[in-house]
């Protein structure tokens, strides 16, 4: 309740300002940066466009996290069951099958090493999925400068994390050194008289060198300073100042969403109907 | 709400005003131009009954047990407003009737609720009970599209609930507002035995309501299983355990019983099972019936979405009935049969081994029992019979299977108090008797008539043998061999 009041003040003082003034100051801005820089716009049927994505397996055990670091408990491959491009949509499908030691499947696409970007609007079109246990995320992962970086000093920006079982809210979240997992900084949207697995939703951050805003079509949510990280962790670094890239993955299970129960249908698919960078 | 209110009101005065300045100076509209919509309010009961018929509740039939005394407002408890709803649900033992429920009507020619995806309340309880139905498009007149919510349990502050609308289109002319049934609390067991005690519960804010956080609509038949069963031309198929379930905005997932009219039913073979064709039995109950030999899939949707669940139909054919019963009523105490009047309550599962799967399909009008896989299965039924004058018992069997054909026909004497205490008590009896297996011919009816004398063996559960007649409390049968059988006309005559 008190997350909605804020959100609803928030969009009110952000519409009365639209209204009053043509003040850029980015505090009261979703987003000023308009000049495309990068885009997938899914209009090419079949695996996702290897010039932008690579297309991640396993279950995070080769990168030296099992379960992907949050006892995730689902497979990912490349298979056209779990990745494809059709219809102008991405669709990553987690499903329920016996695979490679795991009972469920799903992918995980990253931009790691096609762009790294440091700075610009990161922005989504995406129909999520739901049911307990469905963990979908469109989020942003610091480079770790061939290894000698770790999470959580690399930084991640999550633009959209989303719980099966909460339909109807978002999340936007930074970690860093300091303000990481249970600690991180994190914010809550509720969409009101809708849901985020009925329609297309548009989610994403502007980040420049000092703030971080999180929108969800076209509401600002959240906007987040080095002052802020400063007062809320006192005295935790900002590390959004290097490039990072864009992870979109369906993850199943996982300490955060607890494991499927007997409602979760499968499959379960993320449609994503483009991804935009603008700086 | 109340500031809401006047709002509204104001606003609905305004804009009337307007129209009556609009209108004024046009020619009159005649009366086919008037569009055929109906009423859109959602509004139930907010402080009062909102455009329901005078009588606002419409008991069920109070000669069922219905109780018309507990219903009523309460202006000290309310969620919003001045006012709630108030049901007093009585005891099952008490004069006036055992339990409540019934309907609000609307007042008009019905409501257009295509607008609307949710049936929504505020309920709290006494204590934590369970209200055992709540729903809407029940009206007693003509309703087609009733929806019921299962065993609502309150908690003893105030909750909304909510009961998704499956497909609104189809409510454009809704009369049913709104159908609630409670009955007694049971902190003892589940089983309606009359240890139930009354309770109160409160409804307040019913409306309907367009919410947008419904989603995730599994629409089922015959409970999302897909069930496959040997039937026979004539047999009646019937379209059962029509569900729906949707996740809320919250997380939570609700299941609802949606009336078979929201499901659009399919077959894959019109020949054999026709869809066009829906037909109902006493009660209401649609059925479809099997038209020739062959195999048809039954399969639905709602709203467009495919039902979970299916009904595979493999028909024999043409089906015998066993020999319709020559004894006159009054030389008969019938267990099961469609000539005589029999017991009441009849389980056909009042025990079982784990394997059996019993059916009770309709061929020609004549309803029998299938026991597939059959290790050990009961007929029982409320109280006992007293045999003493009779002097067999007869079973009508039809052995489907071609195992050792092991058949034994038991029965349990209660004894004199008249309670299944088992063998462990004084006064209970049972015994069996071994049909011999080259009496039962696989796909033919065998008229098996037992002596009651006859029961000599002991029973799996316990039984001597020789059992009493006076406290008969059931029927059972037994194969060693896991045959499968048809049974009909279980009765002991003289």
């Amino acid at each position: 309740m008190k997350i909605k009041n804020i959100i609803v003040k928030v969009s009110t003082i952000f519409s009365i300002a639209l209204l009053m003034s043509c003040d850029t100051d980015e505090a009261q801005t979703v987003a000023t940066l308009t000049n495309i820089v990068w885009q997938d716009e899914f209009n090419t049927d079949g695996a996702p466009d290897s010039g932008n994505w690579n297309l991640l397996t396993g279950d995070g055990t080769a990168q030296g996290i099992p379960g992907w670091g949050n006892n995730e408990l689902q497979s990912y491959t490349d298979r056209t069951d779990n990745v494809t491009v059709q219809d102008g949509v991405l669709i990553i499908t987690a499903k329920e099958e016996s695979y490679e030691g795991k009972n469920y499947t799903s992918a995980r696409i990253t931009t790691k090493g096609k762009l790294d970007q440091q700075y610009g609007r990161f922005e989504a079109r995406i129909k999520l999925p739901a049911g307990k246990g469905i963990f979908p995320a469109f989020w942003l992962l610091g480079d770790d400068a061939n290894g000698s970086l770790v999470w959580p000093q690399i930084g991640e920006i999550d633009i959209m994390e989303y719980l099966g079982d909460e339909p109807t809210s978002v999340f936007g979240t930074i970690h860093g050194p300091g303000y990481s997992g249970a600690n991180s900084i994190t914010k809550q949207y509720d969409i009101l008289n809708d849901r985020f697995d009925n329609g297309f939703h548009i989610f994403g951050v502007e980040w420049t060198p000092n703030r971080i805003n999180w929108y969800v079509d076209g509401d600002l949510y959240q906007s987040i300073t080095p002052a802020d990280v400063d007062e809320e962790t006192g005295g935790a670094e900002w590390v959004f100042n290097r490039p990072f890239h864009i992870i979109l993955n369906v993850a199943v299970g996982g300490n955060l969403p607890g494991a499927p129960d007997a409602n979760t249908v499968f499959p379960q698919r993320m449609l994503v109907d483009y991804v935009r960078v603008y700086n | 709400m109340k500031t809401k209110k006047y709002i509204y009101s104001k606003i609905t005065f305004f804009l009337g005003l307007i129209l009556l300045i609009g209108t004024s100076c046009e020619r009159e509209i005649s009366d086919q131009a008037v569009p055929a919509t109906f009423n859109s309010s959602g509004e139930i009961f907010g402080d009062a009954p909102a455009g329901l018929t005078d009588d606002f509740f419409i008991s069920f039939d109070p000669a069922g047990g219905a109780n018309t005394e507990g219903f009523g407002t309460d202006e000290a408890i309310f969620y919003e407003g001045t006012s709630s709803i108030k049901i007093a649900v009585p005891a099952p033992n008490d004069p006036n009737g055992g339990f409540i429920g019934g309907i609000f009507r609307d007042r008009g020619d019905g409501r257009d609720l295509s607008g609307y995806d949710a049936l929504t309340f505020y309920a709290k309880g006494s204590t934590t009970g369970t209200i055992g139905q709540v729903g809407f498009g029940t009206d007693f007149l003509e309703g087609q599209y009733p929806v019921t919510r299962s065993n609502i349990q309150l908690t003893t502050d105030w909750k909304k609930y909510i009961i998704p609308i499956p497909d609104a289109s189809k409510l454009t002319q809704e009369k049913g507002m709104f159908l609630f049934a409670a009955g007694g609390l049971d902190i003892i067991d589940n089983t309606p035995n009359g240890n139930e005690i009354g309770w109160t519960f409160w409804l307040d804010e019913i409306r309907f309501e367009k919410l947008g956080t419904i989603g995730q609509a599994r629409p089922m038949i015959y409970n999302g299983q897909d069930i496959a069963e040997d039937v026979f031309t004539g047999s009646q198929i019937f379209l059962n355990d029509l569900k729906e379930s949707f996740q809320l905005g919250t997380g939570e997932v609700v299941t609802i019983n949606p009336s078979y009219n929201y499901f659009t039913f399919s077959s894959s073979d019109s020949n054999i099972i026709n869809t066009d064709n829906l037909q109902f039995d006493q009660s209401g109950n649609p059925y479809l019936e099997v038209l020739d030999a062959g195999s048809a899939t039954i399969s639905a949707t709602l709203n467009n979405v495919a039902a979970e669940g299916s009904f595979r139909a493999n028909s024999l054919g043409d089906f015998a009935t066993a020999p319709d019963p020559t004894k006159s009523q009054e030389d008969v105490i019938s267990i099961f049969s469609d000539a005589y009047t029999g017991v009441t309550s009849l389980n056909f599962a009042a025990y079982n081994d784990s394997n059996v799967i019993i059916s009770t399909p309709i061929a020609n009008g004549n309803q029998y029992i299938s026991y597939e896989n059959l290790n050990f299965v009961g007929l029982g039924w409320d109280g006992t019979v007293n045999a003493s004058q009779m002097t067999h018992l007869h079973v009508d069997v039809q052995i489907t299977s071609s195992n050792a054909k092991n058949f034994i026909v038991e029965f349990v004497d209660f004894g004199a108090n008249n309670e299944n205490d088992g063998f462990a008590g004084t006064d209970d009896t049972a015994g069996g008797y071994l049909v011999p297996s080259n009496q039962l011919i696989e796909g033919q009816w065998i008229s098996i008539d037992i002596p009651l004398t006859s029961f000599t063996r002991p029973t799996g559960g316990g039984g001597r043998g020789r059992p009493n007649v006076n406290n008969i409390g059931l029927v059972g049968f037994v194969s060693t061999s896991i045959d499968s059988f048809l049974i009909d006309n279980v009765y002991f005559y003289r």
